[in-house]
């Protein structure tokens, strides 16, 4: 897994490298000299390396709750955990979006998505993950991942979604 | 003069005009409505309003005046010389309103007069005015001072509600906070934004709202002046920042934060943006609502198990649980003479709101529709606004305090929901 990731990533230097070479090439351009000399390319070649999210790619990245509770279910231990081995040596940071299904009051449901995003949070933490790279934010029932009433809707919009930053 | 505000009432809103997007439909009403007789008022004919269809429409949506269809009149009488009570008594009438409109260079006077049939006297005769911008103003003071005389509580009908719009759609538009009068005309978008908003609050005064937004890509709550439309971002702190709700003297809001680790309720002087912690348990504490002296708190808890109603003092910080029926009980509001506590309950599953006694502690279910939600209580005590599901839409619809009379007011387009009924203007 860490030999795959390591190649992948010298194979993005060398694409980002050459990129960047021939994004200098056309001599006419009046701004080529300026250009050349930001070496923007190197620079954003090796940010790829670390931007690089395959490494993650199959792994879930929402996570689902029961009503009206922030216990993480024990389906979405496997998958954090390859989030939280990504994060602690990437330099990314994530984002964890809490939601509730409709029923219950809207600002308990917004404390409730926050203790859920916070579950997932803790979770990473515990992995090892710094706490500095982790936002959350609570949306509450505000934005339904499905829409309709009834457990099968439910059961989907009781959920934390993870999103790299 | 009683209805001298009605000049006053200048409320210039920096805001769109929408067409109105809220019919009503009565649900239920009382066992034996009083019949009550508008007569279309002299003068008012072509007028932009129709002025006796508001009267009467209001006086309907109370759910205790059936009024007598206009077709079914004998006579038209304008005032009391013409007045015959033999043929209001044939129609079944036991009230009778009658009125003149005089134009005098643009500005619209109506006298009207109420007369009660049975003891075949007049009860009152009163005077209002505005421009013909205000007819719909001039129309709910007339049910007002009707209502009022009538059942001995004042009306509520010149009162106006805020609720948030969802159209749905992905876009700059698709969150809406809506102000309309109370029977959803007149309708003015205050903000819209992509962004979910929810959670609006009326000061006291009438002259702001404190709401919910998500436009930074967090909660955020933000007040926003209703004659300027100038919003101010109140807080932004890490976490949930939501809930606000205006003191007594509309000087603070109380609301919920998180940045200490825990929903919390806190208080924030809006002069000085000073904030004090009010509770402190690492259970979900929120949705605050103040008490009328401005003392206490009640809020929503899940410190015992499940959500229950709490009250906090401010001076002592200590706890009380008010609520023990049921495990789901949440979003507190006081009636407004204090007796009274409406709140979302869950009973087999299905979300109710309920009145509970504040001093017997009797709980009482007002409503049976589907994922009810947001009671807001008119400031006259007779009715609550609520947010439900119809159709698989979100609607709002209305129920008196003794569960006797329910109204719908469907959207023509997107959810509706989070209402608040305003105060009485001053």
């Amino acid at each position: 897994m860490l030999k795959s990731i390591k190649s992948f990533a010298i194979l993005a230097v060398v694409m980002g490298l050459m990129v960047g070479c021939s994004s200098n090439k056309p001599a006419e351009d009046p701004n080529a000299a300026n250009a050349a000399g930001t070496g923007a390319g190197v620079t954003q070649s090796t940010v790829d390396v670390d931007n690089d999210l395959s490494a993650v790619a199959g792994l879930a990245t929402v996570f689902y709750f029961e009503f009206d509770s922030a216990v993480l279910l024990p389906e979405g231990r496997a998958a954090l955990i390859g989030h939280a081995e990504f994060l602690r040596n990437a330099s990314k940071s994530v984002r964890l979006e809490g939601h509730a299904d409709e029923r219950g009051t809207r600002e308990y449901n917004m404390a409730l998505g926050e203790r859920r995003a916070n579950a997932v949070r803790d979770f990473l933490v515990l992995q090892g993950v710094s706490s500095s790279k982790i936002e959350t934010v609570s949306y509450g029932e505000e934005r339904p991942a499905v829409s309709g009433s009834g457990e099968s809707s439910y059961s989907k919009n009781r959920r934390v979604e993870l999103s790299y930053q | 003069m009683k209805y001298s505000w009605i000049f006053l009432f200048i409320l210039s809103l920096f805001a769109t005009p929408v067409m109105a997007r809220l019919t009503i439909e009565i649900t239920s009403g009382v066992d034996n409505p009083t019949p009550i007789a508008v007569v279309p008022f002299a003068g008012s004919l072509g007028l932009s309003e129709d002025i006796q269809d508001i009267v009467s429409a209001d006086l309907l949506r109370s759910g205790f005046f059936r009024p007598i269809p206009k077709t079914d009149m004998l006579s038209m009488p304008k005032a009391e010389a013409e007045v015959f009570y033999r043929d209001w008594r044939m129609l079944g009438a036991s009230y009778l309103v009658v009125g003149q409109m005089t134009n005098m260079g643009g500005r619209y006077q109506l006298q009207f007069e109420l007369y009660d049939v049975i003891s075949q006297r007049k009860i009152f005769q009163k005077q209002v005015a505005g421009t013909d911008s205000q007819l719909r103003d001039i129309a709910h003071a007339v049910s007002d001072a009707v209502y009022e005389a009538i059942t001995g509580i004042r009306g509520a009908f010149s009162t106006k509600i805020l609720y948030v719009e969802d159209l749905k759609q992905a876009g700059a538009g698709r969150y809406r906070l809506v102000y309309a009068d109370a029977d959803g005309a007149r309708d003015r978008v205050l903000f819209s934004s992509s962004e979910p908003l929810l959670s609006p609050a009326w000061s006291n005064d009438m002259s702001k709202v404190a709401y919910v937004s998500f436009e930074t890509s967090r909660p955020a709550i933000f007040i926003q002046e209703l004659a300027t439309g100038k919003r101010t971002q109140m807080t932004n702190f890490q976490g949930l920042n939501g809930a606000p709700a205006w003191s007594p003297d509309d000087q603070s809001l109380a609301l919920v934060l998180s940045k200490d680790g825990n929903p919390e309720i806190y208080t924030l002087e809006i002069a000085t943006k000073k904030l004090r912690r009010v509770t402190d348990h690492f259970a979900i504490d929120t949705e605050p609502n103040w008490t009328a002296d401005g003392r206490s708190l009640i809020f929503t808890s899940n410190r015992g198990g499940s959500p229950q109603i709490y009250q906090v003092s401010l001076a002592t910080g200590r706890v009380e649980r008010l609520t023990f029926e049921g495990d789901y009980n949440a979003r507190p509001r006081l009636s407004p003479d204090g007796k009274t506590i409406i709140m979302v309950h869950r009973r087999d599953g299905i979300f109710h709101i309920t009145s509970q006694d504040v001093k017997t502690g009797n709980m009482r279910i007002l409503t049976e529709t589907w994922l009810d939600e947001s009671p807001s209580i008119a400031p006259n005590g007779a009715m609550l606004l609520y947010a439900t599901q119809h159709q698989n839409k979100g609607v709002l619809a209305a129920v008196s305090m003794d569960a006797g009379v329910k109204f719908r007011l469907p959207s023509k387009q997107g959810d509706v929901r989070e209402p608040a009924w305003s105060p009485f203007s001053k």
